[in-house]
């Protein structure tokens, strides 16, 4: 009887195994209903001495390496292969010592650890802009709007701001699960601030809310990657986000090295070069991920780039993963941020030409909402079923937060020209934008004059990425620790000045180059006494090793 | 013609072969005729908030604070704010490392998980450590996590219950591995049978699969039954001796609408059992802010707990949780005011309490307090559909769902044939179309063959509870008689 049952199962799994997929609604359930035979009256039960022989039969493959199920070697070899440098070793060996500069304050050169691994401002002292807090604050705690008080507490517009969106959330509940692409109103919001931003028409219906940027990131890549026969094609230096995501979803980075000769340039010849041989290995090259403004290189590109670019995709069939959460952040007069949808529209490209992704984050700009979790993509240029493939794996999630969400469709609408905020807003944005240009510009030229260091300059987003010529006995020493000779670079700035930076290695790099990234975040009183230590360690780490 | 980019045909098979009933075509057209200006009742998700319920008033009131950190230096802000909940958003701003515009740990700000680990401890009465316990974006993001560095490939098998919440399903097999269902026994309110269990592994591993986890859901979504203390040690005992790890879905562990069996922790019955087994087992434990009488979906806030996890594999959770940088900081100071309300003698402590109503409390039975109210509409629902023809239903002990069993007359099965639908997914498009009642089928779930279901939340306010009922008999009734024919609707 048992052998039947199991014998019985076993077809059906095969059976389900090797059915072609089909775009049928209930494959997956079908599965569940097979594995057991149909009529619970007639299903036999098995005897415990039945089952404990099977069982030490069958038990072998678990109990090979640990009498534990989930130990280092049992875990997906995915996880174990995927790496995060932003948040690895160094910022571990920097939290260590922060603890221990609580209770041991003499025994360090210095009184506190600055933090330029992540582009985190407002843990740095960046404040929120006040316009935003007061709707979100509004919204958290409704009840604040039917109060006389609160009028002398909040600007008039935020009030009927936070009226205008809780007007557009079903029931006024900011509790309540969302749309799983999020709110439409304000899908509405950021469609017009999209169209407003780009003068080409956007579809609320294209936006997907995310939990910042990278949960979008992490969706596409789960949709395009089957295998590690599929690739996406990644800027080298890039945000590892990139590589992990590809790394944890079984898929191929397919590397084009951006020119650091060139400002960062990305050259149309490398990016076939490298798809060319991605080819020739049996990878399949499923998108082109470009970062723009640049993460961690900090170049804007051109818009004839762009163009480029996007003929390039078009013509070889590639989606465009276009990260574009830097578009706030550019500081340098000759250039200017454009999206790659208004240049693929520009050219003449509609839905039905180039597959583009635009991903867009809360994070960073100049409002740097990194805690809120909030972003979004749009999504163009996609036929409607694998639309709804993509609507799917969002809705296993529910929704994105809805504070994120507010404030997404915040950050796309801010106030305008007569509004009661107008004024202060503008001061705060140009403020914190001002700011960073003013640091971006110190820090690179302080970098530029150390001795074997050159560095570009930030055109945007909030890195500087300087490239340092190691000397042999540095290489030699970084080997004899057993560390990427960058990694002992950063490890040394650490433990000499406190300051907190993300080796090279972590983004990838041309081979045999050394770089570190160096967010331009701290406050700018804390920029010149950054600079000094950092000129001063590395003329002692010259000093050292020096060849 | 170029090559098109993203073709359906080239997508990732996992993702096409993923469910999720839950948002499924439904709820899709429940959207649309919502559109067109019908009234519709969204029964289908488990959104209390989105069917009227109020927030409670103290979290918003801190979180608020926290939103704009400038009032607090405002001497008007006593006018509006209670001094309990100004000190309260003091004390979380001062757990951030700056406000809730910064990114966290990745696990979660330690002073909120430090919080979490005192709860856990004193609801179980054994110690807890906040360095096992990561923050996240709602539970269903923690869950996806663990399985994501549990499955390797489709040798990787999780044991899941069947009827199951179809965020398993979906996850499995977004991520490759293989769903090895065990049934609970209906005919026992949704019972949990160590014997199917054991079953369920023989059959999974006579395939060549590895069974690596089990997943319950206590209280079950969705089915509603509750698992005893025998039940869970039994339970235990079986993940020591399979070697499984066992994640244990407990976000409805505030939603228990009887006394026989009260909500009891997977850790606490584990620590319970000394060792050696509260030593073995491998045990993660999820929770929310999106139930309980809080239900705080639209804050997406969770957290999961882990017991007897080696170092080296929490390390790597860590990097996974990493490269997602960090959990929403407004959900995690709900997640910090969960576990710790407010206490007897703090100001807000009786609004609080009055909003809230705790399960034992008689003294406020006649309150409109939420849980009593939940628990008299579990009642409602449960006897509205077991007076429907040919419906059956078990009470709803605890979560917030009810789960009908729709005895579906032969005729309405070849009706559903012809219209190419899954029987229970006919039957609930025309309770949808007649009525406005959106509901999942529950083929969504998971079901025995041959048996179907449909799921409804018992969310709706107890006033319209009533007429909804009415109108969902009077739907029934007469497809029943539509597709009825005059002897023996079912054999099952």
């Amino acid at each position: 009887m048992r052998r039947f049952v199991i014998g019985q199962a076993k077809n059906l799994i095969d059976q389900t195994r090797r059915r072609p997929p089909q775009p049928h609604h209930h494959n997956n359930l079908r599965l569940l209903s097979l594995l057991r035979p149909p009529a619970s009256d007639t299903t036999p039960v098995s005897s415990p001495r039945l089952f404990s022989s099977s069982s030490s039969d069958m038990s072998g493959s678990d109990s090979s390496t640990s009498s534990l199920p989930v130990t280092l070697d049992s875990i997906n070899p995915k996880v174990l292969k995927c790496e995060y440098a932003v948040r690895g070793e160094i910022v571990s060996i920097a939290q260590r010592l922060q603890d221990d500069l609580k209770t041991n304050k003499d025994a360090y050169p210095f009184d506190e650890i600055i933090y330029c691994n992540i582009g985190n401002p407002q843990s740095l002292g960046q404040q929120p802009i006040t316009f935003f807090r007061e709707v979100l604050a509004l919204c958290s705690h409704t009840a604040l709007l039917d109060e006389s008080a609160t009028h002398g507490l909040f600007s008039s517009d935020s009030i009927d701001r936070a009226w205008k969106i809780l007007d557009q959330i079903p029931g006024k509940a900011t509790g309540a699960y969302s749309h799983s692409q999020g709110i439409k109103g304000l899908r509405d919001a950021i469609a017009a601030g999209i169209e407003a931003r780009d003068g080409f028409p956007a579809d609320p219906n294209d936006i997907f809310m995310t939990d910042g940027a990278s949960p979008g990131v992490h969706m596409m890549m789960q949709l395009l990657i089957s295998s590690e026969k599929d690739g996406i094609l990644c800027p080298i230096p890039q945000y590892p986000l990139y590589s992990a995501s590809i790394a944890l979803h079984g898929g191929s980075l397919v590397p084009y090295y951006l020119d650091e000769a060139s400002g960062w340039g990305l050259e149309i010849s490398e990016l076939k070069k490298q798809l060319e041989d991605a080819k020739s290995k049996g990878i399949t090259v499923r998108a082109l991920a470009v970062i723009n403004p640049g993460n961690p290189t900090g170049q804007v590109l051109s818009e004839e780039n762009q163009r480029d670019i996007v003929d390039f995709c078009k013509k070889e069939g590639l989606v465009l993963l276009a990260d574009e959460v830097y578009q706030e952040n550019v500081y340098v007069p000759d250039k200017k941020f454009h999206s790659f949808k208004k240049v693929a529209r520009s050219m003449g490209y509609g839905e039905k030409d180039i597959s583009l992704v635009s991903f867009q984050s809360i994070s960073k700009g100049y409002y740097g909402e990194c805690g809120k979790r909030g972003g979004y993509m749009e999504v163009t240029g996609f036929t409607s079923d694998v639309r709804e493939q993509i609507y799917k794996v969002a809705s296993v999630n529910l929704c994105s937060n809805i504070s994120g969400q507010i404030l997404a469709s915040l950050v796309m609408s801010p106030p305008k020209p007569g509004d009661d905020s107008y004024d202060s807003y503008i001061a705060e944005k140009e403020g914190i934008l001002s700011s960073l240009a003013t640091r971006a510009k110190t820090l690179e030229e302080a970098l530029n004059k150390l001795e074997g260091v050159t560095c570009n300059r930030a055109e945007g987003a909030m890195y500087l990425f300087p490239c340092i010529n190691l000397p042999q006995k540095a290489i030699a020493a970084a080997e004899a620790a057993k560390t990427a000779p960058d990694a002992f670079y950063c490890k040394r700035l650490l433990n000499a000045t406190g300051i907190v930076v993300v080796p090279g290695s972590g983004f990838r790099q041309v081979p045999g180059t050394w770089h570190f990234r160096c967010t331009i975040l701290p406050q700018e009183d804390k920029i010149p006494a950054i600079v000094n230590r950092l000129t001063e360690f590395h003329k002692s780490f010259m000093n050292e090793f020096r060849d | 013609m170029s090559l098109k980019a993203l073709d359906y045909e080239t997508l990732n098979e996992n993702v096409k072969n993923c469910q999720y009933a839950v948002r499924g075509e439904l709820y899709l057209r429940a959207s649309e005729l919502q559109k067109e200006g019908k009234k519709i009742i969204f029964t289908n998700v488990g959104n209390p908030h989105a069917l009227g319920q109020k927030p409670l008033t103290f979290p918003r009131q801190v979180v608020a604070l926290c939103q704009a950190p400038f009032l607090l230096d405002n001497p008007n802000v006593g006018m509006i704010f209670p001094a309990d909940a100004i000190a309260r958003a003091k004390h979380y701003l001062s757990l951030t490392s700056g406000g809730l515009g910064a990114y966290s740990d990745s696990r979660g700000l330690p002073g909120v998980r430090k919080e979490v680990a005192e709860f856990i401890q004193r609801r179980d009465g054994y110690p807890s450590d906040p360095e096992l316990i990561f923050l996240t974006d709602g539970a269903s993001k923690g869950v996806m996590q663990i399985l994501n560095c549990i499955i390797r490939d489709q040798k990787d098998g999780i044991l899941v219950p069947v009827p199951q919440y179809p965020l398993y399903s979906a996850t499995i097999s977004l991520l490759g591995g293989t769903l090895v269902p065990y049934y609970l026994e209906e005919t026992d309110n949704w019972g949990l049978d160590v014997n199917n269990l054991r079953q369920s592994v023989a059959q999974a591993r006579s395939q060549g699969i590895t069974v690596r986890a089990m997943v319950i859901i206590n209280p079950g979504n969705p089915t509603g039954q509750c698992l005893s203390e025998a039940n869970l040690r039994e339970i235990l005992k079986f993940c020591c001796d399979e070697r499984l790890v066992l994640l244990g879905d407990e976000v409805y562990q505030q939603n228990i609408y009887q006394d026989e069996r009260p909500f009891i922790s997977s850790k606490k019955v584990l620590m319970d059992m000394g060792e050696p087994l509260s030593k073995e087992v491998q045990l993660i434990s999820f929770h929310t802010v999106s139930k309980g009488y809080w239900g705080e979906c639209g804050q997406r806030g969770g957290y999961f707990e882990m017991t007897n996890i080696p170092p080296r594999t929490v390390e790597e959770i860590y990097k996974v949780a990493s490269i997602a940088l960090s959990p929403n900081v407004s959900a995690q100071i709900f997640m910090g005011l969960m576990v710790s309300p407010p206490k007897p003698g703090d100001i807000s402590y009786d609004q609080f309490v009055r909003e809230r109503i705790k399960i034992s409390q008689k003294r406020y039975f006649n309150s409109k307090g939420i849980l009593e109210s939940l628990r008299r509409r579990a009642r409602i629902m449960t006897d509205g559909f077991n007076s429907c023809k040919n419906l059956v239903c078990n009470f709803t002990e605890g979560a917030m769902y009810s789960f009908p069993q729709i005895k579906l007359p032969p005729k309405a099965i070849q009706a559903a044939k012809q219209a190419g639908k899954v029987p229970d997914v006919f039957y609930c498009l025309k309770l949808l179309e007649a009525t406005g009642i959106s509901t999942v089928p529950g083929s969504g779930f998971g079901q025995k063959e041959g048996v179907f279901h449909l799921r409804t939340t018992i969310l709706p306010a107890e006033e319209e509870m009533p007429e909804i009922m009415e109108s969902f008999k009077k739907f029934n009734d007469e497809f029943m008689f539509q597709y009825g024919d005059n002897f023996g609707y079912s054999r099952m």
